[in-house]
């Protein structure tokens, strides 16, 4: 049997398909990767056997009746902890959830289920997918499978390591400032930031609520193209999910990207990228050109406001999502001498120090006489940052960044300062807030030998475009690393 | 001691009569066991996220349009944030700065007086679920998440009411107009029609208000009367006192007869309203705006009008007929049956007669829930009866027994006047011998009213109906009798 961990989503569910390999076996194989290895990278926080054999065995009856099987039948997929799975736990990684499991699935979960995919397993991330380093999980830190004294990233860090270490065919993160960009970057893998609106938000635990969104995390970039193609679409539970029809997003895999605008930004790199980044970000601009590719500047001059303007409104939101958690109905409850006593200990015990962090930053800059000089003014520098964007596309295709401004760091190295540590998300917070799609593709290899990703954005709704330049990248550059011990 | 003017201005929570909440597909169904029309969005379920319901909106329109408001094209849902465990996201979904409808009027009249109440804004919001103290050991509380995200509108008034009786009578005609909209049941029982009052003292003549209390607990028109006038007492007491008035939240205590205090605006919450993320502006169209503006009903006070001027009713009877919108249409429809029946009444007797049937005789059975009225009989038997009476086949008094016969066979009247045989003789020759009799055996009598004693001419009615059994048409036999003497010699 072919090493299911090696093969790509697209290459899995045509082997299961022609009955080369069964969805049973796959799964089966899966699971015992992941029990051999997660000890060390702890990218779940759950892993449901059963669950996973049920709907792999259903994979298999449905072949052998000659049924129609979906673009996932029998790819093995794990879901970041943050979305809703009925009957399995889903804990945001944080104590106050704890033994929570929902009874509803998140409208990504039923496509993926739809789509034929099993669902092996909830991936750890940090609490509440506020981080950059998955150190915020409150059941253990996911390590990184290059180097596991090296953080996955964040907040989707146990996705991308799963997906980097063969843990899973494929994975869904989500992402609110970088959240999927900025660990596959760090793991190597690519993965894409749709549209906001694009895929629905219904089931997706909010953290801050006009900046979520799903995301796909896979080994390469037509697999994420899959992925996204199976999430994407219009739901009527999510009122800001977008009714547009869905593209055909895997045929762009390997359509021409000559003559394709390509915008750098303007000193992209000036601000605090490691010497390693700048140099693969120089050889990434090569590399489009050799492609035919023409390169463009583009100024996008509120950018440097992004950080400032990311940690009020996300806050300011988070503040408010996360006030459902009090103890009353479900998750973890701490009783006191009475009811503000009870939500005082209940929140004090359940949520962990950046979460509470951000609670604390939020509810300030929503106060009354604070709320326009901090929540409003930040709303309307949103606008501007969205309309940088608008002009810059008037000049190119695609716009292109590193994701992050160094390649995966150790444990510890940023976890006393968050400010430093808000930094890692600086190329990453400019898309999330214009609401705007991005992919990271890796694009070379430190002198560490640690991956560095490519971050490319596009206009609203333009996935297509990520996916085009993101497979032709992904293909000249003939990217196949894995992880030293990937196998 | 200085004169004092009231000030009052009133926020009405009426629910909206749609069938399920208004961001999720739940029922609002009142008295279900508890927490079974829960779903993970009205429970606030991770997650979950809400979507407007277009009912909701609609209603709230209409209701608004129906009070002049203006209606915004694009109005924004904002999070109202404060913990507490009938609020199950702890944040209700409500609107702040950008409310759905803006700028509308009331006019009530009180005694002659009226007052023009300005309608500040109308805003749709969702409802808290029900807290249930003292369960269990009778310590803790229980809730019922049943109400949790059920549609309200918010109708707050200018403060612009200067008595109690002008702020009861504001409550009953907008409650009669939301009613006859359709779009609240009025039920102040079951709570879908709720008030907070606002309340302020200043002497007469100063332009500047005066510190506010806002007055809690006020479920019912006569709560409402009761607490204003105590609380204006008690704001003139501590004025004329020489001292100031705390703005504070009080609350209506009935068996003290007091209002109490809640919490002062220093305690006041800070609910940190900001546009809600998970709903985009709610846009509606000129053209929806136009096609509800169109599809308004006749109102109450047009149809009082209508009523006065065309069916000759008086003011205290067009008001009775004209308080729930399904007796209006009851009233209206058994008219129109009676026209078509009695085709020599005038639009005004029939009004008239119907008018006093109906209050007198048939909404003495008539059971109000919400906007459903259970009536005893159709508006066609109603018609049908008094078309019997008019034609002289039953009398007025034997209508009432027809009635009771007719609710409780649903047999049509004319069934029930033919089956028991209870046709009024109309048959001027059978009266006339029944009178003629009469007249021959009571000469002493005959001999009296000719001498102008017209008053036996009642004894004489009563023996022709007695002779007749009851059956003579009263009018003939007075007619008849009256012919016969003023024939004889």
């Amino acid at each position: 049997m072919r090493d299911a961990a090696g093969m790509a989503v697209t290459e899995l569910a045509a082997a299961i398909a022609s009955g080369e390999l069964s969805a049973v076996e796959v799964t089966r194989a899966t699971l015992a990767r992941i029990a051999a290895r997660d000890g060390v990278t702890h990218a779940y926080l759950h892993v449901d056997s059963e669950g996973a054999l049920q709907a792999a065995a259903q994979v298999d009856r449905a072949r052998a009746q000659g049924e129609k099987l979906g673009v996932l039948a029998g790819v093995p997929i794990g879901i970041k902890d943050c979305m809703c799975t009925r009957g399995l736990p889903t804990t945001c990684a944080s104590k106050i959830l704890e033994g929570y499991v929902p009874p509803y699935d998140a409208h990504v979960v039923e496509r993926v289920r739809a789509a034929g995919g099993v669902i092996v397993g909830k991936l750890n991330m940090d609490e509440f997918a506020m981080g950059s380093s998955n150190e915020n999980s409150a059941y253990g830190t996911a390590r990184n499978p290059w180097d596991s004294a090296r953080t996955p990233g964040g907040s989707s860090g146990g996705a991308a390591a799963a997906t980097a270490e063969g843990l899973a065919g494929a994975t869904l993160g989500s992402d609110t400032g970088g959240s999927v960009r900025q660990p596959a970057s760090y793991c190597g893998v690519t993965a894409i930031k749709p549209t906001y609106g694009r895929v629905s938000r219904y089931g997706l635990i909010a953290f801050a609520s006009s900046l979520d969104q799903v995301g796909p995390i896979a080994r390469n970039v037509r697999d994420a193209a899959r992925m996204l193609g199976v999430i994407a679409g219009h739901d009527p539970r999510d009122a800001t999910s977008v009714t547009r029809p869905v593209d055909d997003y895997e045929a762009e895999c390997g359509k021409d990207v000559r003559g394709l605008r390509v915008g750098v930004v303007k000193g992209a790199t000036d601000r605090g990228c490691d010497p390693a980044v700048v140099e693969a970000f120089a050889r990434t601009q090569k590399q489009l050109t050799a492609l035919g590719c023409e390169l463009v500047e583009v100024e996008l001059p509120h950018q440097e406001h992004a950080l400032a303007v990311y940690y009020i409104i996300a806050p300011a939101e988070a503040s408010s999502n996360l006030a459902r958690f009090d103890g009353m109905r479900y998750g973890l409850r701490v009783n006191g001498d009475d009811l503000r006593d009870t939500y005082a200990r209940t929140r004090g015990a359940g949520f962990g120090p950046e979460v509470k962090r951000r609670i604390m930053l939020g509810t300030y800059a929503l106060s009354a006489g604070y709320y326009d000089a901090f929540y409003l003014k930040a709303q309307k520098v949103r606008t501007l940052i969205k309309r940088d964007f608008t002009q810059a596309f008037s000049r190119c295709d695609v716009l292109i960044t590193p994701t992050a401004p160094t390649a995966a760091f150790k444990f510890g190295e940023k976890s006393g300062d968050p400010m430093s540590m808000y930094m890692q998300d600086i190329f990453t917070l400019p898309p999330s807030l214009a609401g705007i799609p991005a992919v990271s593709v890796p694009c070379g290899l430190s002198p560490d030998g640690l991956p560095i990703g490519l971050q490319i954005c596009a206009p609203e709704l333009e996935e297509k475009r990520l996916v085009r330049i993101g497979h032709a990248f992904e293909t000249a550059i003939a990217w196949n690393h894995r992880p030293p011990r990937f196998s | 001691m200085a004169e004092y003017e009231t000030v009052i201005g009133l926020e009405v929570h009426a629910q909206l009569t749609t069938k399920s909440k208004l961001f999720c597909g739940c029922s609002i169904e009142f008295g279900a066991p508890p927490n079974t029309h829960v779903c993970p969005v009205c429970l606030g379920l991770p997650g979950s996220l809400p979507v407007v319901n277009a009912g909701a909106v609609e209603r709230a329109m209409r209701a608004a349009l129906a009070l002049g408001c203006t209606v915004r094209e694009h109005s924004v849902f904002a999070r109202k944030n404060y913990f507490y465990p009938d609020l199950a996201k702890n944040y209700q979904i409500s609107q702040y700065e950008l409310p759905l409808n803006e700028n509308g009027r009331l006019v009530v009249e009180v005694e002659g007086t009226t007052r023009e109440v300005i309608i500040q804004r109308i805003h749709l919001e969702e409802d808290a679920a029900k807290n249930i103290h003292g369960a269990g050991s009778g310590e803790s509380t229980l809730v019922d998440y049943n109400r949790a995200g059920t549609a309200l509108m918010e109708i707050v008034s200018g403060p612009d009411l200067r008595s109690s009786s002008e702020a009861e009578e504001y409550l009953k005609r907008l409650r009669e107009i939301l009613m006859c909209l359709g779009v609240n049941d009025g039920n102040l029982e079951e709570g879908s029609f709720r008030c907070d009052a606002n309340v302020s003292i200043r002497p007469v003549g100063q332009k500047k208000l005066g510190t506010r209390c806002e007055l809690k607990n006020i479920n019912s028109f006569r709560f409402v009367r009761k607490a204003i006038d105590y609380e204006v007492a008690r704001q003139i007491t501590v004025v004329s006192g020489g001292g100031t008035i705390r703005q504070e939240t009080r609350t209506w205590n009935e068996t003290q007869g007091k209002t109490l205090p809640m919490r002062s605006k220093e305690e006041a919450m800070d609910y940190r309203y900001f546009p809600d993320p998970d709903l985009p502006a709610l846009a509606v169209t000129p053209e929806a705006i136009e096609a509800a503006r169109a599809a308004l009903p006749e109102l109450p006070e047009a149809k009082r009008a209508r009523y006065l001027a065309e069916l000759g009713l008086t003011a205290a009877d067009a008001s009775v007929l004209t308080g729930h919108p399904e007796i209006a249409r009851y009233f209206e429809a058994s008219v129109a049956a009676l026209l078509a029946r009695a085709n020599k009444l005038t639009r005004d007797a029939a009004g008239k007669r119907v008018a006093n049937f109906v209050q007198s005789e048939v909404l003495r059975y008539a059971k109000a829930d919400g906007l459903r009225v259970e009536l005893p009989v159709t508006s066609d038997h109603v018609a049908e009866l008094l078309a019997l009476v008019e034609s002289g086949e039953i009398s007025g008094k034997q209508a009432k027994s027809v009635l009771a016969d007719v609710m409780a066979s649903g047999k049509s009247p004319a069934k029930v006047v033919a089956e028991q045989g209870l046709s009024q003789v109309s048959d001027t020759a059978a009266i006339e011998a029944a009178a003629r009799e009469v007249l021959a055996a009571n000469a002493p009598n005959v001999a009296l009213y000719k001498a102008g004693k017209t008053n036996v001419m009642g004894f004489f009615v009563g023996q022709v109906m007695k002779a007749m059994k009851g059956a003579g048409n009263p009018r003939l036999v007075n007619e008849v009798l009256q012919k016969l003497l003023s024939e004889a010699p």
